[in-house]
């Protein structure tokens, strides 16, 4: 069909882009190195004695907070910057495409880093007998939480045309999804407010999602809003490029 | 083939198009001219669909543009002010880039390619990242995208910016020639250019079209015979304005 190979030409170009630069891996470097800091020393992997990840999949909210805006935040800023986007948006694809197309290949990006920590998986096969379904559950619910970093990332890049404003908004939204579920606030949050009204908000955290993923359990409704999440901000951008447009 | 009928854009209270309506048919080669700011990028971003108007319409062999954007847009073939290219790709790769979104496929593909790289004479710059290309081959990359598909309508944003004089020279041919089965806009402030390539000449100034007309005609409005008397005694220079 048509829109699908707009949207793969696009994926290809975005892609393509990514590995002609070093900054890709540069990115993949420090991905690794910092999934690695965070597993086998904060996350104490050996010190637990238990044959799991839940000392690697622990901290991707917070490791994907920088990491993810740092990719997404380029998306559309650049464009803007380049003047490429009046360009892109006057060749036969609908704005629709473009955001699709960007946002999957940066997606597809974020899954390959993912990928990348496959060793983490060996090791704790051979140090002993984890659950794999467990592990896989925490893979899936890992790379639904970066797609909902990136469709916000996307959102704000396409507000500016500064990059780093767009990492800084971006940051700063994807800390309201985890902080509105973080234990330590809702536990000051449950001081002031009924218990009705703590567990409203963090039904909008994505730390109340992902913990679900991390016991193994593939819940609908986690799923459902990781996709939410997704659709509203990816929604959102098309919103702010038309507004834009509009002048 | 193109149709603008009382386009309006506003920015705010400010009115930078205002009421602008024309037609460009096979054949012409339309040549917008106008002080900065007059208001020739804005139209043309309407005439392309990037921005939508304020008021008025924009026809595309018989697609209106906000109706139905696809075949509409599948029928041009554009050059944006500034010739905007990904500073990453190469030449090569972007002009592959470009065939692809305009449905080009293998042979096709490869052909288009290639016409469109000996057409604007990028044979030695191909595998060239387009961040370290000079204006002047900057400048045809962005050409070459627009030509891709051989577009029965083609609009540049001040094609010849940048360019050298024997560059100029040969992008002026380029657009004489392909004139003479395409539609063809193109706005510049330089007046020769004009005289040189134009089928028609529109002058805007603030946003309003003041003169249109054949070089020829517009040139026997003044005394000497001269496009540049006529040019400074209907438009305002920018200092003067509001
Ligand atoms: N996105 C925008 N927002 C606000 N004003 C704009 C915008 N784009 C253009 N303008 C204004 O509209 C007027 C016409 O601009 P433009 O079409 O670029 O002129 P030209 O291409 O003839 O030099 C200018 O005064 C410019 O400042
Ligand atoms: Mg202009």
């Amino acid at each position: 069909m048509n829109a699908w190979s707009n949207i793969k030409a696009i994926v290809k170009r975005e892609l393509g882009g990514y590995f002609t630069s070093p900054i890709a891996y540069v990115f993949l470097v420090i991905y690794l190195l910092l999934t690695g800091f965070f597993t086998f020393t904060v996350g104490s992997f050996f010190e637990r004695g238990e044959a799991s990840l839940v000392s690697f999949f622990t901290w991707h909210p917070w490791l994907y907070l920088f990491l993810v805006p740092a990719v997404g935040m380029r998306l559309w800023s650049e464009e803007r910057r380049l003047g490429t986007m009046e360009l892109l948006l006057t060749m036969p694809v609908t704005t629709w495409q473009a955001i699709i197309g960007k946002f999957l290949a940066s997606w597809l990006f974020l899954a390959l880093a993912l990928a990348l920590t496959f060793p983490v998986v060996i090791t704790v096969n051979w140090l002993g007998n984890p659950d794999n379904g467990v592990i896989f559950a925490g893979y899936v619910g890992s790379i639904l939480l970066a797609g909902s970093y990136l469709a916000v990332s996307s959102m704000t890049s396409a507000m500016t045309r500064n990059q780093v404003i767009s990492f800084i908004l971006s940051v700063l939204i994807c800390l309201f999804l985890i902080l509105a579920g973080y234990e330590p606030v809702t536990g000051l949050l449950s001081r002031v407010a009924s218990p009705r009204v703590v567990e409203v908000v963090a039904a909008f955290s994505v730390m109340t999602h992902f913990e679900g993923f991390q016991r193994g359990v593939l819940d609908t409704r986690d799923v459902v809003f990781f996709a939410s999440v997704m659709g509203f901000a990816l929604f959102a951008t098309g919103v702010v490029i038309r507004n834009q447009r509009a002048g | 083939m193109i149709k603008v009928e009382n386009l309006v854009k506003a920015f705010g209270p400010k009115l930078a198009v205002n009421d602008i309506s024309f037609t460009v048919e096979r054949g012409e080669v339309l040549g917008f001219l106008g002080p900065n700011g007059a208001g020739k990028s804005t139209t043309m971003r309407m005439i392309t669909g990037f921005i939508p108007p304020t008021a008025g319409r924009v026809t595309i062999g018989g697609h209106d543009m906000l109706e139905d954007p696809l075949p509409a847009k599948r029928l041009i073939g554009y050059l944006p002010e500034n010739a905007p290219g990904y500073a990453d790709m190469t030449v090569h790769g972007f002009l592959s880039f470009a065939a692809e979104l305009r449905g080009l496929k293998g042979g096709a593909r490869k052909q288009a390619i290639g016409r469109a790289v000996e057409l604007c004479f990028l044979q030695n710059v191909l595998h060239q990242t387009i961040d370290t290309l000079s204006k002047g081959y900057k400048h045809r990359t962005g050409l070459a995208q627009a030509l891709i598909h051989d577009p029965d309508v083609l609009i540049m944003d001040e094609p010849t910016d940048g360019l050298d004089p024997n560059q100029k020279h040969e992008v002026r041919g380029l657009i004489k020639r392909m004139g003479e089965n395409k539609a063809i806009i193109f706005s510049t402030h330089i007046l020769e250019e004009v005289e040189a390539a134009c089928t028609r000449v529109i002058i805007i100034d603030r946003g309003r079209i003041v003169a249109n007309g054949t070089p020829a005609e517009l040139k026997a409005r003044s005394p000497e015979g001269r496009l540049e008397d006529v040019f400074r005694a209907i438009t305002l220079p920018d200092t003067v304005k509001a």
